[in-house]
């Protein structure tokens, strides 16, 4: 006799709930501190509901069947709240991999006489919960990766800005490594802001760059001519001792450019510059 | 600065203290490769200047494997000579090597677009410098920075 897997399980319900939630609740990594024995009864229903609702003969077999859409929606909301509870991913995993020893030993009750239908019960459902248990994982670490993507525009948007220190000077300070990509960035919001401002000197400031190899000096170079193209002149600011002596070794030559060690020394040649003069009046406010 | 050749700089017998290696495939790769090289030399007391320097010469080494051998392995190593510590990197792709080395350890000779210092540059910032390269086959370069070198 042929006993339909899916049917058997359904009529079960019950004591699969029971048996999955004694097996969570005899577990010693159980975290009573983070979730109410209640919750996660209703947690566990929720989910032997969904997936008894919409398992056959036929799509226990076939894990990618969309009748299961539904419980991955569930599980991917469990393994995100649950990562916001502060469970970590082994605990998630855990608990859905608890759920497969119980619908194994059901099975196991179920199918006592007849080994090959076990075997084979106890393969595809082994299956469907190692599948189950994967999409939690999946979704717990593109949880993680929208944050770091997020924090990556973030700081690719911020990490350039143009500002203007005086009227017809612009001060760019960069922070972190110059590639490329990034190069671009900053010579075109650089170039932009000089049509937009009219502003006739531009202050690179490289205090936040860790280490001027030869890739950056070329793309500095790039920047400082493209700047002199509009008709600006370009200062190059906080260029650190040991990056002067790494740099004069590596043989780059910037004698071209203006460059200063400080952003304030390079402030001061651009007022000079612009014949500007800042005095100290006798109120103590300045004045130009 | 160190000017002794190449053949004497291979014959250098050093200590290996610690090792590490870590695999280079992408431009993002850069950073992580120099903050654990600056990890090492922090560790060993190197001055900042020649961190700077040795981080500098790190940073070439590992873009011009990335661009000429299509990335490859690194390898960071604490060695020590007598009462020496250093630092050694060991760089080795397998691109399709440099055809002349001695035109490419020359000032402003690239076959790309860049300044072409990179490697006589790179060789004027460390203590020893060593390159092996076959066409066809691929090009290691180690490099050693001596704590006060």
């Amino acid at each position: 006799m042929k006993i339909e897997i899916s049917k058997m399980l359904q009529k079960k319900k019950k004591q699969i709930i029971d048996l999955w939630m004694k097996n969570q609740l005899a577990d010693a990594g159980l975290r009573e501190d983070l979730m109410s024995n209640d919750e996660l009864r209703v947690q566990s229903e929720e989910l032997v509901d969904a997936l008894l609702k919409r398992l056959n003969e036929e799509n226990l077999a076939d894990i990618d069947s969309s009748d299961f859409d539904e419980i991955y929606e569930i599980l991917g909301g469990i393994s995100i709240t649950r990562a916001r509870q502060g469970f970590s991913p082994r605990e998630t995993g855990v608990y859905i991999f608890s759920l497969k020893d119980a619908l194994l030993e059901i099975l196991q009750q179920e199918f006592k006489n007849d080994a090959t239908q076990l075997y084979n019960a106890t393969i595809k459902v082994g299956k469907l919960i190692d599948n189950f248990g994967i999409v939690t994982f999946e979704t717990f670490i593109k949880g993680r990766e929208e944050v770091i993507l997020r924090q990556t525009d973030e700081i690719t948007e911020i990490s350039t800005p143009v500002i203007r220190v005086w009227d017809g000077i612009l001060a760019l300070p960069i922070i972190g490594t110059l590639d490329s990509a990034r190069t671009q960035v900053v010579m075109e919001n650089l170039l932009q802001e000089i049509v937009n401002t009219g502003s006739s000197i531009a202050i690179l400031d490289i205090s936040g760059v860790p280490a001027v190899d030869s890739l950056v000096a070329q793309h500095l170079i790039k920047t400082v001519s493209a700047t002199r193209l509009m008709g600006a002149e370009c200062i190059i600011s906080g260029i650190r001792p040991e990056i002067a002596q790494t740099v004069v070794h590596l043989g780059i030559d910037l004698s071209n450019i203006v460059t200063k060690a400080t952003l304030a020394s390079a402030l001061k040649y651009a007022f000079s510059i612009l014949q500007l003069e800042v005095r100290k009046k006798q109120s103590n406010s300045v004045k130009i | 600065m160190d000017r002794r050749t190449m053949a004497t700089m291979t014959t250098t017998p050093v200590t290996v203290l610690n090792k590490d290696s870590m695999l280079i495939v992408k431009e993002q790769d850069v950073v992580p490769f120099r903050n654990r090289v600056k990890e090492y030399a922090t560790k060993i007391g190197m001055g900042l200047v020649n961190q700077t320097k040795l981080i500098t010469a790190a940073s070439e080494l590992v873009r011009n494997m990335l661009r000429y051998g299509g990335g490859g392995n690194t390898l960071i190593e604490v060695v020590s000579k007598g009462r020496e510590n250093g630092i050694r990197l060991t760089f080795s792709d397998k691109g399709p090597g440099i055809a002349n080395i001695e035109m490419a350890m020359k000032d402003g000779f690239t076959t790309g677009k860049s300044l072409g210092l990179g490697l006589p540059g790179t060789k004027r910032l460390v203590s020893e410098f060593d390159i092996k390269s076959k066409p066809g086959e691929g090009t290691t370069v180690m490099i050693i920075k001596w704590k006060n070198g």
